[in-house]
């Protein structure tokens, strides 16, 4: 038999959820299992290796020490995989960014930290942190799979296609899109509001499917028009500061700010644009 | 002797062995904790009361449940509210979903392979394709369980402060029931299994903390109890339970009445043992297993007389769901400053969320204790006392013991980070 397409898992900061509903796939991952050697996955196998074809990464970077590591991944890979919020977005962890280190640092770790920040000893690696960032922001990435956690189905159907080659479209409308398609009720039509407009879909509208809202996840789509969702916002009752919470949650790197003030910039048709409308986004 | 294990395999997480003997006595052994902080008790301050158990649970992937219901459970006592019987319910039923979940994928795809001596469960499935289907069954069922009431199991959806956005419907309840009875024969398998395992030969008797209830297995809420006698509220946790920082982890080591103590399945059943199911205690005697354990590998056997019990009791929570229908509630929730602390058993053992809002309802302050912190500094006391005992085996085998030990506390890395 011809040498099967070597895959290997890593991760770096995140909760390695992605990684775990891989593996609750069940039966199907052992028929994916056929038709590659799976050869390296530190949380499943203890069998190591430096030679692969597909890396799957999940995890912010959130370590300048840590990049070194993702770069030697990079080089040794044909294909890399981001995994999930954390590497395609940066990941809930990234709302950190907000805040002072410093700050964040002593809050966790106390006097032990107080006592020695500033000084040789408050730069002792367990104390490292710098800021989070998606794996795209170090390395070149070949296939997002968004979500938090991925989507399972999405992530065999990103398997098959690179194990034959064919490439993989990324789902690029509104999660409102699939919702619709569920003929689940709309959030707004129950008098709350929700993400969905705006966040990019793949995950099957799982929380609206719940009854509850989308938190955008799967971070913004392409061409988004937030200005147009956060008068939506607006009208629901929201101030300022919660839609840019709402926002930040997930896509803190996407700049939802800019956005806003770019779409602001924009000349706009009386209306606000909505999701369903004719006219066309921003 | 020298032993350094860079990111040891089948956990959770990233951290090392360092270990070392000098003419057969103990150097040095710890467990180096090298895992990225990800400051969730930071970023998640200004959070609104409803999105915090949506951050929250996403501090770990393994035991996302345990960690929604623990911000849930803590940030409805600080804004006081009171939950109904039926939330409590479908609460019990998904937490035994979490621990048959997690249990299954521990002992089945974490631990066995250093009983049999495999570096993965991936020989398996040629040479035991039986054992593999039957694992990922004990393991599928358990996630599909939390699937069927949560949305989701990593990262559960409709579990908010109150109750749930969604019922679940009586037939997918009903085909629960019907899965969980079809697992008996498999938990009879995996009981034969543990029969068959060499478990090595190392005791160290320990501090063993848990919850406790007055009159039920606890997976959550109840006082925290220490097997040296202690007990203590969960809102005065901080009386007894005190963390502090090592310059070899980047999670924090805690420590209660000694200066070490051990959380998770050993701690639970050594301490709560007479509260399992009596099919748990059958399983317990015929594998001939008296409380208290004190070798640390049992921890793994313990994991297994909990999936049993959970199997069972999840069968008649589904009976009782079944008999008494479930009701759409509605939620009204009014904010109001307060500190709340919410305390569940999570597969790897005790966790703590603490909260403090203000009046707005937003979080002002949050610290959580996670199990496999608290059970760091055991864990290096552990190997400090099995190494001088294994002097004499070859370098492979030391190693295989220590990889094995520290695999025996099941730990979730990422999330004693946080």
């Amino acid at each position: 038999m011809a040498d099967k397409p070597r895959v290997a898992f890593f991760d770096f900061a995140c909760c390695e959820g992605c990684q775990l509903t891989v593996l609750s796939i069940g039966m199907p991952l052992v028929t994916l299992l056929q038709h590659v050697d799976v050869v390296t996955w530190r949380e499943a196998l203890s069998e190591k290796s430096d030679q692969f074809d597909i890396a799957v990464i999940e995890g912010s970077i959130s370590r300048d020490s840590d990049v070194a590591r993702l770069k030697a991944i990079r080089e040794k890979a044909k294909v890399v995989v981001a995994l999930g919020a954390c590497a395609t977005l940066g990941g809930v962890q990234g709302q950190g960014n907000l805040f002072n280190r410093d700050e964040l640092r002593a809050l966790v770790y106390g006097d032990a930290y107080s006592s020695v920040a500033g000084s040789e000893l408050g730069k002792q690696w367990i104390f490292e942190a710098s800021e989070v960032r998606p794996i795209s922001f170090e390395i070149q990435v070949d296939i997002n799979i968004h979500g938090c956690p991925i989507n399972a189905d999405e992530f065999v159907a990103v398997m098959e296609n690179v194990l034959v080659g064919r490439p993989y479209r990324q789902p690029n409308e509104a999660v409102c899109y699939e919702c619709k398609l569920n003929q689940y009720e709309c959030v707004y039509d129950r008098g709350e509001i929700c993400l969905g407009p705006v966040t990019r879909c793949g995950c099957n509208a799982i929380c609206t499917s719940k009854g509850h809202r989308c938190f955008g996840c799967r971070g913004l789509m392409d061409e988004v028009n937030l200005h147009a969702a956060k008068d939506v916002l607006q009208e629901h009752g929201l101030r300022l500061d919660d839609i840019l919470g709402m926002f930040r949650m997930y896509s803190l790197r996407a700049e939802p700010e800019k956005k806003i003030a770019e779409a602001e910039e924009k000349p706009r048709k009386a209306e606000p644009w909505r999701f369903g409308s004719t006219t066309s986004p921003v | 002797m020298e032993i350094r294990v860079d990111h040891i395999t089948r956990v959770e997480g990233h951290g090392n062995i360092l270990a070392s003997l000098e003419n057969g006595r103990l150097k040095q052994a710890i467990f180096e904790v090298v895992e990225a902080n990800r400051f969730f008790e930071g970023f998640m301050r200004g959070r609104d009361w409803e999105e915090v158990a949506h951050l929250a649970t996403r501090i770990c992937g393994i035991c996302a449940v345990s960690h929604c219901y623990a911000s849930l459970t803590a940030t409805e006592a600080a804004l006081g509210i009171e939950v109904s019987k039926q939330t409590k319910l479908l609460r019990r039923l998904t937490m035994n979903a979490e621990q048959i979940s997690s249990h299954a994928l521990h002992v089945y795809f974490l631990a066995a392979p250093d009983f049999l001596r495999l570096q993965s469960v991936i020989p398996l499935i040629q040479k035991s394709p039986e054992t593999v289907a039957r694992a990922f069954r004990l393991k599928k069922t358990g996630y599909d369980m939390g699937e069927v009431v949560l949305g989701r199991h990593t990262h559960p959806v409709a579990a908010v402060p109150g109750g749930f956005t969604l019922m679940p419907k009586l037939s997918e309840i009903s085909a629960v029931r019907e899965r969980l009875v079809a697992l008996r024969p498999d938990l009879e398998a995996t009981v034969e299994l543990c029969k068959t395992l060499e478990v090595p030969a190392f005791e160290r008797e320990t501090e063993y903390v848990s919850l406790r209830q007055p009159d039920h297995y606890a997976w959550i809420g109840g006082d925290i109890v220490s097997s040296d006698g202690s007990s203590v509220t969960a809102e005065n946790y901080r009386d007894a339970i005190q963390e502090y920082v090592v310059t070899h982890s980047t999670a924090k080591h805690v420590k209660w009445t000694r200066d070490a103590y051990r959380v998770g399945a050993l701690s639970r059943v050594n301490n709560n043992w007479k509260q399992l199911r009596p099919e748990a205690q059958g399983a317990m005697k015929a594998l001939g297993l008296k409380p208290p354990m004190h070798n640390p590998y049992l921890n793994t056997v313990a994991q297994v007389i909990e999936l049993i019990h959970c199997v069972e009791d999840s069968i008649s929570a589904c009976a009782q769901i079944l008999n008494e229908g479930l009701q759409e509630e509605d939620i009204v929730i009014k904010p109001r400053p307060g500190r709340g602390v919410g305390v569940v058993e999570a597969p790897r053992g005790l966790l703590i969320h603490d909260y403090t809002y203000d009046e707005r309802g937003r979080l002002t302050k949050a610290n959580c204790t996670i199990p496999t912190g608290m059970n760091y500094a055991n864990l290096d006391r552990e190997m400090q006392a099995l190494l001088p005992t294994v002097a004499d085996q070859p370098k492979d085998e030391v190693q295989r013991l220590l990889e094995m030990l520290v695999r025996a506390y099941d730990p979730c890395i990422s999330c004693s980070v946080h």
